[in-house]
């Protein structure tokens, strides 16, 4: 089954049309990348998806399951994950409080005045592995705005891993990050990916990590989808060419 | 695990309590009195309340004057109209609160920052006009008098917390450990929690699959359900209920204690209730104009302590 089926999804802002009768189609454990020059309409398309705002016309479909006007925090309650452009985090919360309160959501817990002592240990073990997965046990205490921005980064993936998604929106995960970040980054996608077939679709501007991790990628330009197909298909793809090259040349 | 300033917190919330258990010892010996102590309690249980709000969930409200005053008068009519008793009357005003709350709270929690305040003053000053018209109900600007506090009946014991200034203390003491009690016990919950991320972040909270305009109306209603309470303390204190109690200027001054004191901090708006309580008293002695010192007492606080009184540290968590 799909995970992700977009059907025709255009958003109108006035008389710009940020989105035109984009459709795409993820399979599950699959790996997609979108990629497109700036102001093509990517970070919209993520809004869609996620919730932010629903589409002027057009479907999405999430596990069969028609998502097109449901509130972000349903989608979230469904599977549906994402992290931010911009990181969003708690910023006067510990690494480990915001990883807490992610996997209190997931687990339901969100409402309650307290929580009994096995619940309570039970869920610290959560957040703890968690954080052994993203590597951030060393910085468990520390406020996360307090982090390096590589570091908030990993935890804004963290908080988002922690609802237990079954699909990773990753909007620009390397944007603003040196090298040694980026790598440290990329990394962790890949693993969530090979290792726990965890289906993720990113935004990225970095055409190394883009090869380097994608199954399938996805060529947005001013708002429509302009090519789609494995790697070397689109590397070699004269629209995508003109469309990037000729801007950057 | 847990970094050891929390031990010196919990050292300091044992010296908050034995402050205010003794309190009635040592007041007079610094020229102090009972009910001054007993108006520390009531202000600051209402700054709390605001604080709930404001520190804790990140949402700023103009108008618990309104849910404080609703509480007065609720408790006031009770003990005049209904019943006398103490208790039954203590929970119609916490009711009155809490209830307005829900239902005011459903309009604006959509609104954010300036536009929730403005929409919260708006709706309070509604509260004040009614109960300044309705001379029938309320006695109007003269506000609502011919009631009084009655004897607590315990089992067998009564208490006359009526005409014993200190026995009154210790039962508003009592009030207002329980309700800062389950304050505590809801901020240290995964509730308490999903407030903060309100507070830190409203997008990334949506993001984790919280229900924010939900989280936000549960923590107003809960907010206004301990300004409830405060108020009908206040009518209890003054056997007496002011329709200065619903007017924005006290919601104003609710807000100033929470800043002054330290919003971030649990106990930051008692002390700011009780700095602001204690120069009232001893500056409207000395001169009308009171206000003014108070005034600039807030100005030199915010300059030099952003953080409020209780947070004498560098500011943190900023990169």
């Amino acid at each position: 089954m799909n995970v992700l089926e977009v059907q025709g999804v255009s958003k109108r802002f006035g008389s710009l049309v940020a989105v035109r009768d984009v459709s795409l189609t993820v399979g599950q454990g699959e790996l997609r990348a979108v990629i497109g020059p700036n102001g093509a309409g990517k970070t919209t398309f993520f809004n869609l998806i996620s919730g932010f705002f629903p589409p002027t016309t057009g479907t999405i479909v999430f596990e069969g399951r028609d998502v097109t006007r449901m509130p972000a925090h349903r989608r979230v309650a469904l599977g549906m994950a994402r992290t931010f452009q911009i990181t969003e985090i708690f910023p006067e919360l510990t690494v480990f409080e915001n990883v807490r309160i992610a996997t209190e959501v997931a687990a339901g817990y969100r409402l309650r005045p307290w929580l009994t002592p096995v619940e309570n240990a039970e869920l610290r073990r959560r957040v703890s592995a968690m954080l052994a997965l993203t590597g951030l046990q060393e910085k468990a205490d520390r406020l996360v705005g307090e982090l390096a921005h590589g570091d908030q980064r990993v935890t804004e993936i963290a908080t988002a891993l922690a609802t237990e998604p079954r699909l990773l929106l990753l909007d620009e995960p390397t944007a603003g990050l040196g090298d040694q970040e980026t790598y440290e980054v990329t990394q962790l996608v890949r693993q969530l990916h090979r290792d726990r077939a965890l289906t993720i679709v990113l935004i990225e501007h970095d055409m190394r990590v883009v090869f380097h991790l994608a199954d399938r990628i996805s060529v947005l330009d001013q708002g429509t989808l302009l090519a789609e197909g494995r790697p070397h298909e689109i590397a070699a793809n004269r629209d995508v060419q003109s469309a990037y090259l000729g801007k950057a040349a | 695990m847990k970094p050891p300033r929390l031990l010196g917190r919990r050292t300091a919330g044992l010296g908050i309590w034995a402050v205010l258990v003794l309190a009635p010892f040592w007041m007079p010996l610094v020229g102090g009195y009972t009910a001054l102590g007993t108006r520390v309690l009531v202000l600051g249980l209402a700054a709390m309340s605001v604080n709930f709000l404001l520190g804790f969930t990140g949402v700023l409200s103009f108008g618990h004057a309104s849910y404080f005053g609703l509480g007065a008068y609720a408790t006031g009519l009770t003990l005049k109209l209904l019943t006398p008793s103490t208790p039954a009357s203590l929970l119609m005003g916490t009711l009155a609160g809490g209830l307005a709350g829900a239902i005011l709270g459903a309009l604006i929690v959509r609104r954010r920052g300036v536009y929730f305040a403005m929409v919260t003053i708006a709706f309070g000053q509604v509260f004040y006009y009614i109960a300044f018209r309705w001379n029938n109900l309320t006695g109007g600007d003269d506000g609502l008098r011919g009631f009084a506090r009655q004897p607590l009946h315990l089992g067998g014991l009564t208490v006359d917390i009526l005409h014993d200034a200190t026995a009154f203390y210790y039962f508003v003491l009592v009030c207002f450990a329980l309700a800062v009690g389950l304050m505590a016990l809801l901020l240290r919950s995964p509730f308490g929690r999903t407030m903060l991320a309100i507070r830190e972040n409203e997008r990334r909270a949506r993001f984790l699959g919280i229900p924010v305009e939900r989280h936000i109306w549960i923590a107003f209603t809960l907010s206004c359900v301990f300004a409830g309470l405060a108020g009908a303390l206040y009518a209890l204190l003054n056997n007496f209920a002011d329709p200065k109690t619903l007017h924005y200027s006290l919601s104003g001054d609710l807000v100033i204690m929470a800043v002054m004191g330290g919003m971030r901090r649990f106990w930051g708006p008692l002390l700011g209730a009780a700095v602001f309580v204690v120069l009232q008293d001893f500056l409207s002695s000395v001169t009308t104009n009171w206000m003014s010192f108070v005034g600039a007492l807030i100005v030199l606080v915010v300059l030099f302590f952003p953080r409020g009184l209780l947070d004498l540290g560098p500011v943190r968590g900023k990169a």
